[in-house]
């Protein structure tokens, strides 16, 4: 996790004028702010053909790049982005290019403290992973999923380690995928391979297989489960035990699986993005409990409220005792926090983020073009043209803001109880 | 031949009847319920707004594109379903057994006309069977029981136009004017006569979806 | 009736269908249709083969019984029972050759386009029908090579083309740069969260029209809406394994679009003039995950130009002078009620617009969707011959004056390609888009 308390948790309000950075600029991107909220920046275009990154007035490096996209902060503030110059391509960070260079890179991805970054790569039409600018040693004709595991120090993907030709369908369904960790690819073929997800303890490999057209399982390791299913979704390592659990669909329903054996008495039209607590205990899902109605399932124990659209972005609290989640009906959004569904309905709401104590719950909103921020089913009295995640201080006290309103970006230390009341 | 006519008006009327209402009932219900453990999706999308507008258009002749495009045929199948169903129910001498043993009567319609409905429903059948066997489109699709139910719908209306006319021999026509329709009666939840039960629910499905989730005709 | 040519039609050779027919025997045959039937139809299936009264009033609905002179073997009802009734009949006990002969008729001879739903009096979904015989034919292995290659490339790269991850932004790069050398600022927002709309197209684009690309960024552009597209998995909404009876794989897929556009955090899906791709994902890969209808608005191209152009937000410089005849897409209309909306656009963006009949819900079908163009060269005749109706129609709209004709639908597109082609009517054909590129006031 990233430490936030070195962060100035003082200062109630600080300001970065944008409006400049566009006369300067033939065209400024959006821009992104740090984690720590004390840098905001944006991709820039210079002039035909030049790119650099404007970082809170100044660019980013001497640098500059012919394309940069997919400008991003990693969570311990340093700012990425991937970047070419003479046709290749790499990822920069803070202005600095790796020196290794590829054909193509993309889907950069960070561990949890930021540390470790990692994307995928092709150079001369081989494929494989990159972690902190070192590719793998082995390549591979194509890559198709990608995974960097919690602590940043391993990477994974699904690779193709069989030639086949568009056509050659039945050489194809023999299998010509596997998974590979830090490149080293299972022994095992499968027709296909699909999310991955890498242990806690960076050891063990686990994705959804299809052994042929029909049967699919999990295979940790290389190697399946024993059970069959009709098909699986994405599997995923309990942090602390270390078992799989992944759900399975069987005669038509959902089930959620647990190293190969049904964990759940009750069975779902739908069940995905399965989360565990932080400390392991507590299993939840987001599920359809009837067809066209969506919520989430807590030790498969749905919540009573369902609802019609859509149900994403479910969080356990740090304590693992609370969850909240999005719920969309018709076209709008509610927070919803343990079942409770809150007052106010969005155009569009993003990822509900929990106080350490896991007391307080508050939430990026927007509606008619207009963010803010909701806590505890109050709304903050502001809105603005853009907005970032709200954090909460280490304490929980308090809550900062980044925002920009009228061409100023806004860093803003904000007191829970002036928007709670 | 008189007892046999009191097992086929009598016993055997009660069995067609218990068929046919108990028969099509359960059809339904257990249809209902497949869709219900099978298909339950199909209720998020039945509207009654729209399975109307689809049903009423269906039962109106030239209200559909298919329709128009059939005139000789949608004129026959109007009037043969028409007949069809109006005749036995509205018959005078129907009605009289009714009254004779359960006291209960309705308006009837006058002999004559009766028998040109008659006549309507036997000249749809010969219409239908003709089409069957000349018309390419159906023929190939056209198996043994096609026939069956054919016969089955068209004896009693046979039968009873000769009984009504008294030709052949009454009695005897007679009691196969009532076998016929107690045959005909406890077909139609167990043949494809089952199209009259399970009509309404598929128009009104195709017209569900449609009108709520396509936003077109199904006319 | 037309029985030996038939067979002579038969001997078409299809690696996809041929191998897997040689893997079957009896006893795989029966389990497979007894299982798909068992466990995966209900009341559906059984009040549709119950209630049909065989009166073959479908037949005229279809393209395919049309344009072979009225040949019952290829009239709806006529297909349901060479498939689909004699498997129910026989309890799965039919012979290899009969799959055979099934895996042709559900594959290459019925574009699922439903036109005979609405021509049936009980309101009879033949094209679910059809869809049953083709999922016990993708349990048996049969499916026809082309169409099983795509569905391959599906399961790999989650789009239609096996266009591979990093093919995907590189291709969109290098339009945008492309496109700046006409409007300088000219952006492809790539991964931009919060945007409005997240702009999805099928693989046939990047690969080989990138032009369209092209064209829907400057119209995006001009008319300032904020847009996005995901540079990972997810930006195709195509779905051929819709069409090869692979469910499962449709599901993934669709779950994979919509996830997309919830990660980016968009109000609207809006994808390219594609009829397929939009069944899949309004009304068809929603349903197999549980939604009953989709989690994100989804608007087709025909919608979004409508309200482009009735907005005032893009504006026409100089309506496109040659005449031109509209054809419907099934999917678009018949499965989304967009016929008045085209004709909106078309009257927009066109000087003279011809129409064609039948047309609107009542339209021919092209004879290339459901699949049937993805069966590939070995059938690509069976279409062609199978619409001959269609180029009738054609001509009719070309006698009127018709130079081009506008067909907001990728498959359309390139099956009407073939029809003009063969039967030389001599129409050029565009997308919506590539008129209102060529007539739209863009900045100078």
């Amino acid at each position: 996790m990233v430490d936030s308390r070195s962060w100035d948790w003082e200062t109630g309000e600080k300001n970065v004028s944008l409006d400049s950075w566009k006369k300067e600029y033939r065209w400024v991107e959006e821009p992104y702010a740090s984690p720590d909220g004390e840098k905001i920046a944006a991709i820039v275009n210079v002039d035909e053909g030049e790119f650099t990154v404007c970082v809170n007035g100044k660019v980013w490096g001497e640098t500059v790049f012919d394309k940069i996209w997919h400008l991003r902060f990693s969570p311990d503030g340093r700012l990425t982005a991937l970047v070419s110059e003479m046709g290749e391509w790499t990822m920069a960070v803070n202005g600095e290019a790796w020196e290794n260079k590829f054909g193509y890179i993309w889907e950069p991805r960070f561990s949890i403290d930021g540390t470790a970054i990692a994307a995928a790569v092709q150079q001369d039409m081989r494929y494989g992973m990159v972690l902190n600018g070192k590719p793998w040693e082995q390549t591979f004709a194509n890559m198709t999923y990608f995974a960097l595991s919690p602590d940043g120090r391993h990477t994974a993907g699904a690779v193709q380690v069989e030639d086949v030709d568009s056509g050659e369908i039945h050489k194809f369904q023999k299998g010509s995928f596997t998974a590979a960790l830090d490149g080293n690819p299972w022994d095992m073929r499968f027709v296909n391979v699909w999310n991955l997800a890498i242990s806690t303890d960076g050891e063990h490999l686990a994705a959804e297989v299809r052994l042929n057209l029909y049967d699919y399982t999990i295979a940790v390791d290389g190697v399946p489960w024993e059970s069959r299913y009709a098909t699986v979704w994405e599997p995923l390592f309990n942090p602390v035990t270390g078992t799989v659990v992944a759900p399975v669909r069987e005669k038509g329903t959902w089930a959620l699986a647990e190293n190969g054996k049904i964990l759940w008495d009750r069975r779902f039209v739908q069940i995905w993005h399965q989360m565990f607590s932080p400390d392991g205990s507590r299993l939840a899902a987001i599920v359809a409990p009837k067809y066209g109605r969506w919520t989430v399932a807590v030790d498969g124990v749905p919540w009573p409220a369902t609802f019609a659209t859509l149900v994403t972005d479910a969080t356990f609290s740090p304590d693992g005792r609370r969850i909240a989640a999005l719920a969309k009906d018709g076209e709008t959004f509610r927070v919803v926090v343990d079942g409770n569904p809150w007052t106010d309905a969005w155009d569009m709401a993003w990822k509900p983020v929990f106080s350490p104590d896991g007391k307080d719950v508050a939430a990026k909103v927007e509606k008619k073009g207009r963010y803010t921020y909701t806590v505890n089913n109050r709304v903050w009295s502001r809105s603005c043209d853009i907005a970032w995640d709200p954090v909460f201080s280490p304490d929980g006290t308090h809550l900062m803001l980044r925002t920009v309103e009228a061409g100023n970006y806004v860093r803003r230390i904000v007191p829970v109880s002036d928007i709670v009341g | 031949m008189h007892s046999f006519y009191n097992f086929v008006s009598g016993p055997l009327a009660w069995v067609a009847f218990i068929l046919f209402f108990g028969g099509s009932i359960y059809r339904i219900v257990s249809m209902l319920k497949l869709v219900a453990e099978k298909e339950r999706f199909i209720f998020s999308y039945m509207s009654w707004r729209y399975s109307l507008r689809s049903i009423i258009h269906w039962i109106i002749p030239f209200a559909t594109v298919n329709w128009r495009r059939q005139p000789v045929l949608t004129v026959v199948t109007f009037a043969f379903h028409l007949c069809l169903l109006a005749t036995p129910i509205f018959l005078l001498s129907h009605v009289v057994l009714w009254d004779e043993a359960f006291s209960i009567s309705w308006w009837t319609l006058p002999d004559a006309v009766a028998d040109i409905m008659t006549i309507i429903v036997i000249l749809g059948a010969v219409y239908f069977l003709v089409r069957r066997v000349t018309q390419p489109e159906v023929k190939f699709v056209t198996s043994v029981s096609d026939f069956v139910i054919l016969a089955i719908v068209a004896a009693p209306f046979i039968t009873g136009f000769l009984a009504y006319h008294q030709w052949l021999s009454y009695p005897l026509v007679m009691c196969l004017h009532v076998l016929a329709g107690d045959i005909m009666l406890a077909a139609i939840p167990f043949t494809r006569l089952s199209h009259m039960l399970f009509s309404p629910f598929t128009r009104a499905y195709m017209g569900s979806e449609f009108g709520k989730v396509r936003h077109a005709r199904d006319w | 009736m037309a029985e030996p040519s038939k067979k002579e039609e038969n001997k078409v050779v299809d690696e996809g269908i041929d191998v897997g027919i040689s893997r079957l025997t009896e006893e795989k045959i029966q389990s497979v249709i007894n299982s798909v039937i068992d466990s995966e139809t209900g009341a559906r299936l059984k009040a549709y083969v119950e209630t049909c009264i065989h009166c073959g009033l479908c037949s005229e609905a279809c393209h395919y019984y049309l344009s072979h002179d009225n040949d019952p073997h290829y009239s709806p009802v006529g297909k349901v029972k060479q498939t689909i009734w004699e498997m129910v009949r026989k309890k799965g006990r039919v012979s290899p050759e009969f799959i055979r002969r099934a895996a042709i008729i559900a594959h290459t001879e019925c574009n699922l386009c439903k036109r005979c739903a609405q021509y049936c009096p009980f309101g009879i979904d033949i094209a679910y029908l059809i869809s049953v015989v083709r999922r016990i034919i993708h349990k048996l292995g049969v499916t026809p090579l082309y169409l099983q290659d795509t569905a391959h490339s599906h399961s790999v790269t989650m789009n239609q083309m096996w266009v591979k991850g990093d093919e995907w932004p590189d291709t969109l790069q290098w339009q945008e740069e492309e496109a700046q050398a006409e409007i300088p600022n000219l952006r492809i927002p790539l991964e931009k969260e919060g945007a409005d709309v997240m702009y999805s197209v099928i693989a046939p684009e990047p690969k080989f029209q990138a032009q369209l690309i092209y064209q829907a960024a400057v119209i995006m552009h001009v008319a300032g809406v904020n847009w996005t597209m995901p540079a990972s998995v997810g930006w195709d909404n195509s779905d051929m394994a819709m069409f090869s009876g692979d469910n499962e794989l449709m599901g993934r897929l669709k779950r994979t679009h919509f996830e997309t556009a919830a990660r980016l955090k968009v109000k609207k899906i809006v994808m390219g003039e594609c009829g397929h791709a939009f069944r899949s994902v309004y009304d068809m890969g929603n349903r197999w995950l549980g939604w009953s209808m989709p989690p994100f608005t989804i608007v087709h191209a025909i919608e979004f130009y409508h309200d482009l152009i009735k907005e005032g937000r893009i504006k026409i410089a100089k309506k496109y002078k040659p005449p031109i005849t509209l054809h419907d897409p099934c999917n678009v209309v018949r499965g989304g009620g967009l016929h008045e909306k085209a004709r909106y656009v078309a009257h927009a963006i066109c000087e003279k617009v011809i129409e064609m009949h039948p047309n609107r819900e009542h339209n021919y079908c092209c004879c290339a969707g459901g699949g049937v163009i993805n069966t590939g060269p070995p059938f690509k005749m069976t279409r062609i011959k199978g619409n001959r109706v269609k180029a009738e129609q054609l001509f009719g709209a070309k006698t009127k004056g018709a130079e081009v004709l506008v067909a907001p639908c990728h498959n359309c597109h390139s099956g009407l390609h073939d029809i003009v082609h063969h039967y030389e009517i001599g129409l050029d054909i565009k997308f919506f888009g590539d008129i209102i590129y060529e007539v739209m006031e863009k900045p100078e």
